[in-house]
């Protein structure tokens, strides 16, 4: 399992990347490796405005749906549209995988840098 | 096997269908295809053949052991098709003159009344083709009753997050949001969280009782007198009615409405064999919100499909809860509830319940522990029962436990057959830990042993195409 250190996570099992003061945000090895083969992802659009600790879209696999929580509050500047042609990306390299970009942050969840995030899962697992 | 397309060959026929004994109607020109539609051209003889191999290859009901857990696979008895094939009602129109229809008429207020009884509601309708459909029409039944009362800024729906993956479609099919609230250890409602999210926007709660890992909520009356309190309804999912039917009424917890699956609970075949029935029952102050049809009886209020629903799979509730009689309703469910508890407890010591407690009718195992001590996966475990000619219960849900494996054995299982099925299990438990390899691979005596979900789901192929 891979844990980039370079970037923030979620309890919820998103990685956030700040560049500048846009939050680039997709979801981790962790998750993809719990979720199995993703084979649909539901996307917002840009101008959505996100909450932190809420959804903003889901991923189906195989084995489940499950919700993409946002780790912030702010609006949606930018979307990865080809992550909907090619869900099979967030398999096989979720940390290249964005899903959404946010900007106008107002609000941050708590989030774990990659230490306590590798503890987190392996308390998960 | 091949398809019945691929076996067609042309010019090749059989006499099964009579010839047509009413004049032709033509279509308009416009409307006319231009080109025959390429149906298969194939003998009876081979016709005859293609469907018993089809069959051959399937696990029902009949052919053994079927423990999906929340699906209630219990036997359908005969005696319920036989009456249901009477030509009196296979031989009627929904639009015929009412006084010829008299019978088909009693048999839906007389389901109508008996289901009320079972359940605590004061009107049904049997419109709603099958579960979800019985729970959209339940929860568009609270829409209304909200708009009724000039309430209509009461925008969300509560769904634990322990629920079926129905609930929370069938509220946002209403246009409702979804709160999702967590469940307590125990699996079930969380008060607590209830309370956080309750207010005046709280149009209602969606609840299966007992919950979706086979426990029976305790604090049931508290629950909905909270949601009440709040000025929302509550909203009975019925998948789990087979634990209680006749013993506790969903109507006397304080729920306002409630869909059932009459193609489970009262013993209509289903699972691919449908169709189905997803009664609605509610209490009177929703009873004027119930859909009729604007066909047979007038304009209604709501039209959720067309004439009196799935009739066929009424009549069939109707002679199954008359046969059973008020005695033996009740008993099916204690029997339903003794089977799971027997399994569970037969099975215990190798594989796990998630909650180590009485269970209702179905129970949860949790193999998480287990997958990370043998690497074998529930899903191993599973497919591995096939090779015994046993079902695989219900995987992965619900959600709230990893690996699960969820088994409902119904009352219609003898105990011998439940010794054989927890003697499987057990035998699965020691064989991941000499041979894991095997499971890994399993079935090895199934037709198809594990299909391509990825791609199956990534790239469906939807129809038959010749080349």
């Amino acid at each position: 399992m891979n844990y980039p250190a370079e970037l923030k996570y979620s309890k919820s099992h998103e990685w956030v990347k700040m560049e500048g003061d846009v939050a680039v945000i997709g979801i981790t090895d962790f998750a993809q490796d719990a979720l199995g083969d993703v084979v649909f992802v539901n996307l917002p659009s840009v101008g959505d405005s996100v909450t932190a600790g809420a959804a903003f879209g889901d991923v189906e696999s195989v084995k489940a749906v499950s919700d993409l929580v946002s780790p912030v509050s702010g609006e949606i500047v930018e979307v990865n549209e080809a992550l909907a042609d090619a869900p099979e990306v967030f398999n096989s390299d979720p940390y290249g995988s964005w899903i959404i970009k946010v900007s106008g942050i107002t609000d941050t969840e708590e989030l774990l840098d990659a230490a306590a995030y590798e503890a987190f899962c392996a308390e998960e697992a | 096997m091949k398809l019945i397309f691929e076996k067609s060959v042309k010019g090749r026929g059989s006499s099964i269908l009579g010839k047509c004994d009413v004049e032709y109607a033509a279509l308009p020109e416009a409307l006319a295809r231009t080109q025959a539609p390429a149906l298969p051209e194939i003998s009876e003889t081979d016709l005859s053949r293609h469907y018993t191999e089809l069959c051959h290859n399937v696990h029902g009901v009949n052919c053994g052991f079927y423990p999906l857990g929340s699906c209630t696979m219990k036997y359908n008895p005969r005696i319920d098709e036989e009456i249901a094939a009477l030509p009196g009602f296979t031989a009627v129109h929904p639009l015929a003159p009412a006084d010829t229809t008299a019978g088909c008429r009693e048999v839906l207020d007389k389901a109508g009344e008996y289901l009320c009884e079972v359940t605590g509601m004061d009107g049904m309708t049997f419109q709603p083709a099958a579960g979800a459909h019985g729970e959209f029409t339940g929860i568009l039944l609270i829409k209304k009753y909200h708009d009724s009362r000039g309430e209509a800024h009461r925008n969300k729906i509560i769904v634990p997050d322990s629920a079926h993956g129905t609930n929370p479609a069938t509220a946002a099919m209403c246009g409702y949001q979804v709160v999702n609230i967590p469940s307590a250890p125990n699996g079930c409602v969380d008060l607590e969280a209830l309370k956080a999210v309750l207010g005046d926007d709280t149009a209602g709660l969606m609840l299966t009782n007992p919950n979706t890992v086979g426990i029976f909520d305790e604090n049931i009356l508290e629950i909905t007198r909270l949601v009440h309190e709040a000025g929302g309804l509550c909203y009975y999912d019925g998948a789990n009615l087979n634990a209680i039917m006749g013993a506790v009424r969903p109507g006397d917890m304080g729920f306002d409405c409630i869909h059932m699956n009459l193609h489970k609970t009262f013993a209509t075949p289903h699972g691919g064999g449908g169709p189905g029935a997803g009664a609605v029952g509610c209490k009177a102050h929703l009873k004027e919100f119930l859909p009729t049809s604007a066909l047979m009886e007038g304009e209604g209020a709501l039209q959720m499909r067309s004439f009196a629903g799935n009739f066929l799979v009424v009549v069939k509730a109707l002679a199954y809860i008359m046969t059973l009689g008020r005695e033996g309703i009740p008993e099916a469910s204690a029997n339903a509830v003794l089977n799971a508890n027997y399994l569970m407890r037969r099975i215990q010591g190798t594989f796990e319940p998630a909650f180590d407690r009485i269970c209702m009718h179905e129970f949860v195992l949790d193999l998480s522990e287990f997958k990370k001590r043998t690497g074998v996966s529930a899903l191993d475990v599973a497919k591995s029962l096939i090779d015994y000619g046993m079902h695989p219960p219900t995987m992965y849900f619900p959600l709230i436990v990893h690996e699960a494996l969820m088994l409902e054995p119904t009352e219609t299982e003898s105990r011998e057959t439940l010794d054989w099925a927890a003697d499987i299990f057990r035998k699965l438990y020691e064989l991941a830990e000499t041979d894991p390899e095997y499971m890994h691979n399993a079935p090895h005596s199934a037709y198809i042993a594990r299909p391509d979900e990825v791609r199956a789901a990534r790239t469906p192929i939807l129809r038959y195409t010749a080349e």
